[in-house]
């Protein structure tokens, strides 16, 4: 459902111009689908930071994490301006994908967001680049943010019932 | 659901923290025993980790036992000529166990347990806000 629905939503004036009559759902879908991308990322990057935790004691273990910024305009392709979302230090400039079918300049794709690689406070002996407190405080974010999009969506979905069923 | 694999990655950490627990255990049990008749004292186990991949984009990484290495410090030596066990020259050969590494090894493998079990329980409380969701 999301990912037939992205490309319309990276250029709704050029879906209105290529389709006379947009769906009556997609038009209702379409204000979900933003957070839904969100979301989707914010499970993605639990799985990631529950890695790092998970390989705390093992030997030559880099951590990774992802860009979320870079991911969500990846795969929205809504242009963010700074501030909007926090957890992300400021972007470099990045070449623009013109086509779907590009691969970004640090090698992820909109489904599969690049994994970066943290550069560790303190190293540590064994190679190992996990610093347990930094992932716990991340993790702990992440999953703060991810109630968040849950309530921004349930929020857009009680809104679309008050519209359908009235003050009743 | 890649939310799901959090429970395959957590719980092998979860298993393999387990493991070294187990290990500790086993090393502190044995830090006072002698050699046996063999001559031979017991030795030292720690466990070695190591990565495995959940997936094929990596972004599931948990993590297992590679193996189980012996210790190739020097046994201990105690001079007790009273022992029954002795040599000639009076020496008790004893464990190669190092209590406070030990020790400081529990406390390591406990927090990493409690750590994956919390990531665990996070996981499961998002999955069933998720499913609660619209609701």
């Amino acid at each position: 459902m999301i990912g037939s629905h992205r490309k319309n939503f990276r250029d709704p004036a050029k879906f209105l111009a290529d389709n006379r009559q947009p769906t009556m759902i997609d038009r209702l879908t379409q204000t979900l689908d933003f957070n839904a991308q969100a979301l989707l990322l914010r499970a993605e990057r639990t799985r990631v930071l529950a890695s790092n935790m998970a390989n705390a004691d093992t030997p030559n273990y880099k951590a990774r994490d992802i860009d979320f910024r870079a991911a969500l305009q990846n795969a929205t392709g809504v242009q963010m301006n700074g501030g909007g979302v926090a957890g992300t230090a400021g972007a470099p400039v990045a070449p623009f994908r013109t086509a779907a079918g590009h691969l970004t300049a640090t090698g992820g794709s909109p489904g599969h967001p690049a994994l970066l690689y943290r550069t560790p406070l303190q190293a540590s002996l064994d190679a190992n680049t996990v610093d347990l407190d930094m992932e716990r405080a991340a993790f702990a974010d992440n999953t703060l943010r991810y109630e968040a999009g849950l309530r921004f969506i349930n929020g857009q979905i009680r809104t679309l019932m008050t519209a359908i069923n009235g003050q009743s | 659901m890649s939310l799901f694999k959090i429970f395959n990655v957590s719980g092998s950490a979860v298993s393999a923290q387990s493991q070294r627990l187990n290990v500790v255990s086993s090393n502190l049990a044995n830090a006072d025993s002698v050699a046996g008749p063999d001559g031979k004292p017991y030795k030292a186990r720690h466990v070695l980790f190591q990565t495995q991949l959940m997936d094929a984009d990596q972004t599931a990484a948990g993590v297992r036992v590679a193996s189980v290495i012996e210790d190739s410090a020097a046994p201990r030596r105690m001079h007790d000529p009273e022992h029954p066990l002795a040599d000639e020259d009076g020496y008790v050969t004893m464990s190669n166990v190092n209590v406070v590494e030990e020790m400081v090894n529990m406390i390591s493998a406990s927090r990493s347990y409690q750590t994956n079990i919390d990531v665990m329980n996070t996981a499961k409380n998002l999955l069933q806000k998720t499913l609660q969701m619209g609701s």
